[in-house]
């Protein structure tokens, strides 16, 4: 009846995630007690969660983002904390089967839900308002990504307590993570949680890609979009273009792990290197779809707080579009290591190199639009300077690693832990701390914090720092990555210094919390009635804070790039008003609960494949169909907001800020 | 207590890691000469360009510059053309499969990884040896490696260059000690619950001490015969063992093994 299902799949011998399982339930009750006394339900399930607006959707990819960079970090605590003291002849607090499981999910977390979870959100809410659209493409389908993602977030949180997670490492390199070593579900619940995901991912990469291909207001053309806009294309036409290789290297592996399949097993002539080739032509990629819309939103933000245009805009799209097409040469040098010849190193080496070209074009504009510039420290500017001294190192050891022979005696040492997380903190995390404090005020109508902002800022650039400088030394003296203890104590001293850099990143977090709920607190003084608090220069500024759920009232015209910018000099009305005092009215997409239930059978789905309960498998492949099918029967798929309704968003508005 | 910064990559010990480490100091000079006068401009714009100096001339329409595009493409083209050919050449001399030089015929071992232990095989001289590698220090050494499990990567960090060792395939790896020492050496490639202690040492000594160890290893060392192998494949760690060997043939052995159905389930 339940598979392989039983008692004995609830870890009871291992206390941390079960005390940890009973805090995050403890939190869940906490939080549903809290919405029903303010008797929120209905507004939680009409406004947000069957809501089809990319303002709303955006806005739960990131809130989801934030919950699982707490997730994510506290597993890395415990590897900073683990490999602080297990030397010589400790043993830590951790063995090994657990221990594995931790760097497992830290990296799946980290990648799937948290910076690609981030980055997606962020454009998400942004690209259609800096498009002037009034949602994206395909709303339902937008719904249905989000609410994918989040079934695989739910799958991979429920190893925590029934079963186990993968104990392979975060891409189950096979054969490790064939059936012959890796019997238990662990390696299920990463190939269900990761292909559910990833089918949200596709759907959203194709939604945005359509969004940004068809939606443009009158006369934005393609060079008149905000940079943001260029690196969201790019990222998500990598996303349609690596996220089918993923989900067929899965499913291969799949295959063999269910079926009985020889396509990556040591026996009857399967080859682990082609799972490791395949995966890496969709991993390298997808570190650029992690980092484009981050590029994207450091060239907005240093050119708003610079008062100034992006220099040289044409040369930031051309050097998107070749980081684009150039992340998919270079997958070989994730395993230069392998034994292929001295040709087809030094190949992907150099091809690696290249893309440092474009990618260095981008950091000396940036430089450029600082110069001659008013600049002003707000709270994203510090996280756009501080990725720009940052990154910049990583940038430095990525190129060191692109060298095979360096590279031989550097890979899989901390020194290539030190380079990626050098330029995913330095990049992506930056990147999604400043879009997060630039954008919040846009989405909300208030602004952030700013002392805490900077105390966040702070923390996680020292943390950074502290943490992982030492894993470059440490990866020098022979340092390997993913070790559960180790026999020199050289490393030791170094290892502490990482914990205490870990403890400053634990306060960057605190902080933002922190940050989060002083700033909703004292909302009332923070409101922003302009809808412009930073002197914006792309549309979504020209809107008010929050935008309306169509965004614009009327079609804007684009003439240039950077127009609400000129507006605002030539003394003009901000693009996209409605024409006072009777404005039309204005149709929007009716909210669905599709996203969710589809999203409720795939979760279903994938626990009844990780544990072989077939018929709850099946039942629930029949659920997704129904709630599809459902949809398509739909009579009314849009409503109309009347103009007294229109024109009463924008009146009240204008009261207030009289 | 002070660590030493001198062990690992920072110390090498043979013309391999020798040539790789100076390869790295080059190419991070060479980087650096680009990215600190980044690092510095960027702080000293963002600075000089605050919005409360008076001093600061604004140029707030500027934002081309053909001569400067120009610049921006070519400098890192540039840096990564010197770099990408130093890489290309560096490639091919430093390939883990090229002979090094010697007068001598390299001294032929084969290296399998197991759940979770290296055994090293000496097929010319009829010995094995488990998480512990004795050769004749200045003489050059020809690896084969395969995995009898999953994959490993099999690295002596004073020595130089890593490598895979995969099931049912075999690579090849050049490496030689200057001088006698111990080095330590271990599987850097994730492998299952016992990675952390798939360590062994590489002890590099004088010729006659190897010719010693040889001739008590072949006099008194357990038999390696396909039980003992057998047993030693079983998932667990080992402390160093010597061996005899009896089967001249093993390493080929346990690389048709994968190929066939039965080297499947070790668990």
């Amino acid at each position: 009846m339940l598979g392989k299902l039983d008692w004995s799949a609830i870890p009871t011998d291992q206390p941390l995630p079960l005390i940890a399982a009973g805090i995050v339930a403890l939190g869940m009750l906490g939080v549903a007690a809290w919405i029903t006394r303010r008797g929120w339900w209905t507004a939680l399930w009409k406004d947000w969660i069957t809501s089809v607006d990319h303002k709303r959707i955006g806005v739960m990819y990131v809130l989801l983002a934030l919950v699982m960079l707490m997730r994510g970090f506290v597993d890395a605590f415990m590897m900073r904390s683990q490999q602080a003291i297990a030397v010589g002849g400790a043993k830590g607090f951790l063995p090994p089967e657990h221990y594995n499981q931790i760097f497992s999910a830290h990296g799946t977390i980290m990648i799937f839900f948290v910076g690609m979870t981030f980055m997606v959100g962020l454009m998400n809410f942004v690209v259609p308002l800096q498009i002037g659209a009034r949602d994206v493409a395909f709303p339902t389908l937008n719904s249905v990504s989000f609410w994918l993602t989040a079934s695989g977030v739910l799958l991979l949180n429920l190893s925590l307590v029934i079963g186990e997670f993968a104990r392979t490492g975060w891409l189950v390199y096979p054969p490790l993570s064939e059936l012959a070593y890796s019997p238990g579900v662990g390696v299920d619940y990463y190939l269900w949680a990761i292909q559910i995901a990833g089918v949200g991912t596709l759907l959203s990469g194709i939604n945005l890609t359509a969004t940004i291909l068809k939606m443009r207001t009158v006369g934005m053309g393609y060079m008149r979009m905000p940079i943001f806009c260029w690196t969201a294309l790019t990222a998500n036409l990598l996303i349609i273009a690596a996220f089918p290789i993923l989900t067929a290297t899965l499913a291969m592996l799949t295959l063999d792990r269910y079926l009985g399949f020889h396509f990556f097993t040591n026996d009857f002539g399967g080859n682990a290197m082609m799972y490791i080739n395949l995966i890496w032509a969709w991993g390298h990629p997808e570190v650029y779809i992690l980092i484009l819309p981050a590029f994207g939103v450091f060239s907005e933000v240093i050119s708003t707080f610079a008062g100034k245009p992006i220099f040289a805009y044409r040369s930031m799209a051309a050097a998107a579009l070749a980081i684009c097409v150039l992340s998919f040469m270079v997958w070989l040098h994730h395993f230069f290591t392998m034994g292929a010849s001295a040709d087809v190193n030094g190949f992907f080496g150099v091809m690696t190199m290249i893309i440092a070209v474009p990618t260095g074009v981008k950091v000396f504009n940036w430089l450029f639009t600082l110069y001659g510039g008013s600049v002003r420290f707000s709270v994203p500017m510090m996280w756009a300077l501080g990725f720009m001294v940052t990154f910049i190192i990583g940038g430095m050891t990525g190129v060191l690693l692109a060298i095979p022979p360096v590279d031989f005696i550097t890979h899989n040492s901390l020194f290539l832990v030190a380079h990626f997380h050098n330029v995913i903190i330095g990049g992506v995390i930056f990147g999604a701390y400043a879009g997060y404090n630039y954008w919040f005020p846009k989405a909300f109508g208030f602004t952030l914090h700013e002392g805490w902002g900077r105390a966040t800022f702070w923390c996680w650039l020292v943390g950074f720092y502290l943490a992982f400088m030492p894993l470059y030394v440490l990866g020098l003296m022979g340092a390997t990555r993913r070790m559960q203890h180790y026999a020199d104590p050289d490393w030791q001293p170094f290892m502490i210094v990482a914990l205490c850099g870990a403890l400053c990143i634990l306060a960057g977090i605190g902080c933002t919390v922190v940050q989060l709920v002083v700033s909703i607190r004292t909302r009332a003084q923070r409101r922003d009635l302009t809808g412009d608090p930073w002197d914006g220069r792309s549309l979504e500024w020209a809107t008010p804070s929050p935008p309306p759920p169509f965004n614009f009232a009327t079609p804007v015209q684009v003439n240039g790039l950077d127009t609400f910018w000129a507006a605002k000099r030539e003394g003009m009305p901000a693009p996209g008003l409605p024409e006072m005092p009777a404005p039309s009215a204005v149709e929007v997409p009716v909210g669905t609960g599709t996203g969710f239930f589809i999203a409720f059978f795939a979760t279903g789905f994938g626990f009844g494949m990780v544990w072989h309960i077939w018929w709850m498998a099946i039942a629930s492949l029949l659920g997704i169909a129904g709630v599809a099918l459902k949809l398509a029967w739909r009579r009314v798929d849009e409503t109309d907001i009347d103009g007294d309704a229109v024109a009463a968003i924008y009146t009240a508005r204008a009261g207030e800020a009289a | 207590m002070s660590p030493a910064l001198t062990t690992g990559v920072l110390d090498p010990r043979g013309p391999v890691a020798a040539n790789t480490y100076q390869l790295l100091q080059n190419a991070t000079v060479v980087m650096l000469a680009l990215i600190v006068p980044i690092i510095v401009l960027t702080l000293v714009f963002a600075w000089w360009f605050r919005a409360g100096n008076r001093r600061a001339k604004r140029r707030l329409d500027w934002s081309y510059s053909g001569a400067l595009e120009v610049v921006n493409w070519m400098v890192p083209l540039m840096i990564v053309l010197f770099l990408g050919g130093t890489g290309w050449v560096a490639s091919h001399a430093l390939d883990p499969a090229k002979p090094l030089p010697s007068q001598a015929p390299p001294l032929r071992i084969q290296v399998v990884s197991l759940d979770w232990k290296w055994l090293f095989i000496y097929p010319d001289a009829g010995v094995a040896a488990v998480n512990h590698l004795v050769v004749p220090a200045g003489r050059v050494l020809h690896l084969q490696l395969t995995s009898g499990s999953v994959m490993n990567s099999f690295f002596v960090p004073q020595l130089g260059s890593q490598i895979y060792t995969m099931a049912g395939m075999t690579t090849t790896l050049y490496l030689q000690a200057d001088r006698p020492g111990t080095f330590p050496g271990r599987s850097v490639q994730f492998s299952g619950d016992g990675f952390s202690d798939m360590h062994f040492n590489v002890d590099a000594v004088p010729a006659s001490d190897y010719d010693a160890w040889l001739a008590r290893t072949r006099a008194s060392g357990t038999r390696l015969d396909a039980g003992a192998y057998s047993a030693l494949s079983r998932p667990g760690t080992s402390v160093p063992r010597d061996y005899q060997l009896d089967a001249p043939r093993l390493f080929q052995t346990i690389l048709a093994a994968s190929m066939s159905s039965s080297s499947s389930s070790p668990h």
